[in-house]
């Protein structure tokens, strides 16, 4: 049986807007997906423990400030002190190339730059996530 | 269940419950996952914290969409939290009737209290059952309340036939109201008056709230005398002014139940209500895997169909075939029809 996939959409650091973030926690609900959207200026500490405490299958966080290299290790890290270590992270926002190659060594999942469609973000997760909880049962 | 796999999964539910009753937040998030999928893993774990459970002061919040239900929660966790009480929270939002997507917003309002150790905050989407939801949320409560957590606070879907079941969930029903929220507010202070053991009365420092608070008090003054009359607290979630004096009208009702005998009552009352259900579903099982190996019942769907015969007595004569302990398969089509 397949049921909806849970996903944190989350901003972290100081983006003073969240429209970006928004239009891809509501696709992703269109696609029934469950989401849990946490608002702006979220410390990578809570996103951790949110993440956690909702079960979700997959973190997406939304960062235009330009600080993805800093907050995005941390998160990354703390889900793997919080023994989530297993719950990918896809990250959206305006990520040079390059700086994207790093944070898939570092782990991210998946980089969406600014280009990236929601039909394309939503099939991503679709295939991707939903694949992998399915798989698990 | 093959008994092969009986063994590691009894072991896997004991690793499980450890690590759950030690603290760890992962393991209780992990679970309240397996009850909604009502995956029989998760009755694996329950069962082995069911004599943990029963501790936690369990507030059911309801009210009206808008009367600021979620700040409210937050409000109270956070002063909760202050005077020392551990606190677990439950969100319930409507899924979309459409797609089954949600969008789970509660948490937004939790700002550094999300990574208090002593907090564990759940949202959960009705998933467009709000019976079988209850049951799941029914099941997340005994899970947070085994793990420790000293106050649950249940936040339930708007207003309408929901508030019953939050009242048979929680010790404490608050209900949630503001000024100024027009007549489905009116409409429903009349089913919400039976079921509130505390009322709040948000955005007090807006105009009217005083008017709203006044008008539950005469109607509460209207109704027959009961051994406990619901307080009614006027306060701003927003500011936090009054909250302190809501968790003390909390605190009071769960001393009166448990002074007046009616906090066992309510232990006994959930205990009947888990049962049935359980056992219904138990037996429901058992009826219908009997049927299915006796080969019977697709024999049995097809006569109803061709309406030869009536799923009225036939249902009556099938439950008591089965509970005699009938066994083996009929010996013909024929006997089978006559039952």
């Amino acid at each position: 049986m397949t049921r909806p996939l849970r996903v944190l959409v989350a901003k972290p650091g100081l983006d003073r807007h969240d429209r970006g973030a928004k239009v891809i926690a509501r696709a992703l609900r269109d696609a029934g997906m469950e989401v849990i959207y946490t608002g702006l200026h979220q410390t990578p500490a809570e996103i951790v423990a949110a993440a956690v405490q909702e079960d979700v299958d997959l973190v997406g966080l939304s960062i235009l400030s330009g600080a993805h290299m800093t907050l995005v290790p941390r998160v990354i890290q703390g889900l793997r002190e919080a023994g989530a270590g297993d719950i990918p992270v896809v990250v959206g926002g305006i990520i040079p190339p390059e700086d994207a190659e790093e944070l898939k060594k570092a782990g991210v999942l998946e980089v969406f730059g600014p280009g990236s469609s929601t039909e394309a973000i939503v099939d991503f997760v679709r295939r991707e996530i939903g694949g992998r909880v399915n798989a698990l049962g | 269940m093959a008994s092969a796999g009986a063994e590691p999964a009894r072991r896997a539910a004991e690793g499980w419950a450890e690590r759950l009753l030690a603290g760890e937040k992962r393991a209780l998030a992990r679970l309240i996952t397996l009850i909604e999928e009502r995956d029989p893993a998760a009755s694996d774990v329950l069962r082995l914290l069911h004599p943990r459970v029963g501790q936690a002061h369990v507030v059911g919040v309801t009210g009206a969409a808008g009367a600021g239900k979620s700040t409210l929660i937050t409000a109270l966790a956070r002063e909760l939290r202050a005077r020392g009480p551990s606190v677990a929270v439950l969100a319930v939002d409507p899924s979309s009737p459409l797609t089954g997507g949600a969008l789970l917003g509660d948490r937004i309002r939790l700002g550094d209290l999300s990574t208090d150790p002593g907090l564990f905050f759940r949202s959960f989407a009705s998933r467009g059952h709000l019976g079988g939801l209850s049951r799941a949320v029914a099941d997340a409560v005994r899970a947070v309340d085994a793990a420790g957590y000293q106050a649950v606070l249940v936040e339930t879907v708007g207003a309408g036939q929901s508030e019953v079941e939050v009242s048979e969930l929680a010790h404490t029903t608050l209900v949630v109201l503001a000024p100024n929220l027009g007549d489905d507010v009116q409409a429903a202070k009349a089913g919400l008056l039976e079921v509130a053991d505390v009322f709040a009365v948000n955005k007090a420092d807006l105009p009217g709230a005083r008017e709203t608070a006044g008008e539950i008090r005469a109607m509460l003054g209207l109704g027959p005398a009961r051994p406990w009359t619901p307080p009614v607290v006027e306060l701003s979630a927003r500011t936090g002014e009054g909250v302190a004096g809501l968790l003390e009208a909390l605190e009071r009702h769960r001393d009166f139940l448990v002074a007046s005998g009616r906090w066992g009552e309510k232990l006994r009352r959930s205990a009947a209500h888990q049962l049935r259900d359980l056992l219904g579903e138990e037996l429901l099982r058992a009826a219908l895997a009997r049927l299915e190996a006796e080969g019977s019942w697709q024999a049995w769907v097809e006569a109803v169909a061709r309406r030869e015969r009536d799923p009225y007595t036939l249902s009556e004569e099938l439950a008591r075939r089965l509970l005699a302990g009938a066994t083996g398969r009929p010996r013909g089509e024929g006997e089978a029809r006559g039952l």
